[in-house]
């Protein structure tokens, strides 16, 4: 049987990635030919509504790639993308506004994803500004609430970035990305560069804002306890290719692949067995 | 004697607002191959504090310490000179981001050879020697061919071991490690913690792991110190601070610890205290 889009879509599937492929080319000099960097290897998943899907893996593996695909910041060289039941032209100049409004990301470093010179009012109203045909003062409105919601107030409006912890900007960062209602939301690393407990806090926004507005989450993440909390899914990448895929369960307690159980190991354990087992092995070579 | 003894440790900054104090009143003790953990979110002075042993702060810091004794000896009645000539030898330090720390312009070559000629005055020959013996000792591949590399040739976890290897060149009686796998990736994380705890062990050398990651605590620390806010939370030896933790800060931080939640949502600090949280009794006395 040949399997249509409306086979393998059920009601309920927010994202759909078949197969999806990147390369890079970098030129060569006079003297260096041409060469090919596959930094995505046809990766495929489904996720359904209001799930998070995280991506695992070291740096280089492709899963901000990835993330940019979804995003449509890069284009893919190869395999579909579908988003809420429609294939996504991605080519330049074919994607639709609608298609654009769907999908948003909040990126790792969250005093580099804001504008300095820009207040955070202008940050919030610019994608309405954008995108809609709002009156100014509905813009304000709506950035206000936004506020409110991820837990800042409306005496924030006029302050510019430089005037909150870092915490605080994540937290407009993620308000930005939700200004145009998406229904995906696909967050870099998004708590990597926060302190433990300011981490909890959005880890805990996240949750909150989820099931408030129904968002579907991809995200990526190298820390494997943060992924253990948030996630429904899991999938592990390496060199560009997914080698582990399944539910968090099915991931953490059987991983298959030898790659996840090296990611595993390497992990440190916060617990209080393993610090005694560390402890009595060093008493034990102290005393050999 | 301890090896390293700061009692009444203050660090403060002038500000457009008046006098900032980052580091307050801290004590520290390391004694002879013990790894104490530094623990702490920004902010908590964690930095400063070993910065200012160091003598890395800008000028306008005002330090000020009760005591500051390496091996016996009064680190503030030292000159500038006498002092340069301790550390880099008998204290090193390792940074957070290996790429910035080293300098772009130089092979790492000349830059570990740099530190050999300085403080051991080694020749040519000796010097070339004695990196070669130090990068195979860090585990880097090829070391004859490394010496001749530039930083921006080699990768993250490549970079902090030869930040490793030209802080252990002279054998340092102390080292101090400034959150030094915060910018690497767990496994690479996992190899870089396992090198410096080997070495430490191998060298009997007194080692300052300085982190916010409650996970490399556990994993590599005799005794921890908490700060927060410039102030000493709690110090305790690393299986009763897990186990059995003292103040409310040090209660809070293992509580927001991800794979400590319990139910839907993570405990976060302020579940626990808004705004100061009071140190546990016996961490100020």
């Amino acid at each position: 049987m040949i399997q249509t889009t409306s086979d393998t879509m059920t009601e309920n599937t927010m994202l759909e990635v078949r197969d999806i492929k990147r390369d890079y080319e970098l030129s060569g000099g006079l003297f260096k030919p041409k060469k090919t960097i596959h930094a995505v290897k046809g990766v495929s998943f489904k996720l359904e509504r209001g799930k998070t899907l995280a991506i695992v893996g070291e740096s280089g593996c492709g899963k901000s790639t990835l993330a940019r695909m979804i995003t449509f910041i890069d284009e893919p060289t190869g395999g579909d993308l579908l988003i809420d039941g429609k294939k996504v032209d991605t080519r330049a100049g074919h994607l639709t506004k609608e298609m654009r409004q769907k999908v948003q990301i909040v990126f790792q470093n969250p005093y580099g994803s804001l504008n300095p010179r820009q207040k955070i009012g202008d940050v919030l109203g610019e994608p309405l500004a954008i995108n809609t045909d709002m009156s100014a003062e509905e813009r304000r409105h709506r950035a206000n609430q936004m506020l409110t919601k991820v837990g800042l107030g409306p005496e924030h409006y006029n302050r510019y970035p430089h005037m909150f912890s870092g915490g605080q900007r994540q937290r407009i960062a993620i308000a930005r990305a939700l200004m145009l209602n998406p229904k995906l939301l696909v967050l870099d690393e998004p708590v990597s560069a926060l302190d433990l407990s300011v981490q909890a806090q959005v880890l805990n926004l996240l949750a909150d804002l989820q099931d408030e507005f129904g968002l579907t989450y991809v995200f990526i993440s190298h820390d494997l306890s943060v992924v253990r909390y948030i996630a429904d899914e899991v999938m592990v990448m390496y060199f560009g290719e997914a080698v582990e895929y399944g539910t968090r369960e099915e991931v953490f307690s059987d991983p298959k692949h030898e790659y996840t159980r090296t990611l595993f190991a390497a992990t440190p354990r916060a617990d209080v067995d393993s610090i005694r087992a560390r402890i009595a092995k060093k008493k034990a070579a102290n005393a050999a | 004697m301890a090896l390293l003894q700061i009692d009444n440790l203050t660090v403060e900054f002038e500000t457009a607002t008046g006098w900032f104090r980052a580091v307050d009143g801290v004590s520290i003790t390391v004694e002879k191959g013990e790894v104490l953990a530094i623990v702490g979110e920004s902010g908590s002075g964690k930095s400063v504090s070993m910065l200012a042993v160091m003598g890395l702060l800008p000028w306008t810091a005002k330090i000020t310490a009760d005591r500051m004794l390496f091996e016996g000896k009064d680190f503030q009645a030292l000159s500038p000179a006498d002092r340069r000539k301790l550390i880099g030898k008998d204290i090193a330090m390792i940074f957070q981001e290996p790429v910035a720390s080293l300098n772009p312009c130089f092979t790492v070559g000349f830059q570990i050879e740099e530190v050999l000629r300085i403080h051991l005055g080694l020749d040519r020959q000796a010097r070339r020697a004695r990196a070669i013996e130090l990068f195979r000792l860090v585990g880097l591949p090829n070391p004859e061919e490394r010496l001749n590399s530039f930083p921006h040739q080699m990768s993250g976890g490549q970079c902090q071991r030869v930040m490793i290897a030209i802080a252990i060149a002279c054998d340092p009686k102390l080292l101090i490690a400034d959150e030094p796998t915060t910018a690497l990736d767990v496994t690479i994380q996992k190899q870089i913690l396992d090198l410096i705890m080997d070495l430490q062990t191998r060298t009997g050398m007194g080692l300052i792991m300085i982190t916010h990651d409650m996970g490399v605590v556990a994993e590599t620390a005799d005794r921890v110190v908490v700060q927060y806010k410039g102030r000493k939370m709690e110090e305790a030896d690393v299986l009763s601070l897990f186990e059995n933790p003292k103040s409310n800060y040090t209660r809070a931080l293992l509580a927001a610890l991800p794979e400590n939640a319990t139910g839907d949502r993570l405990t976060t600090v302020s579940d626990f205290f808004d705004g100061n949280p009071e140190p546990a009794s016996e961490a100020r006395a």
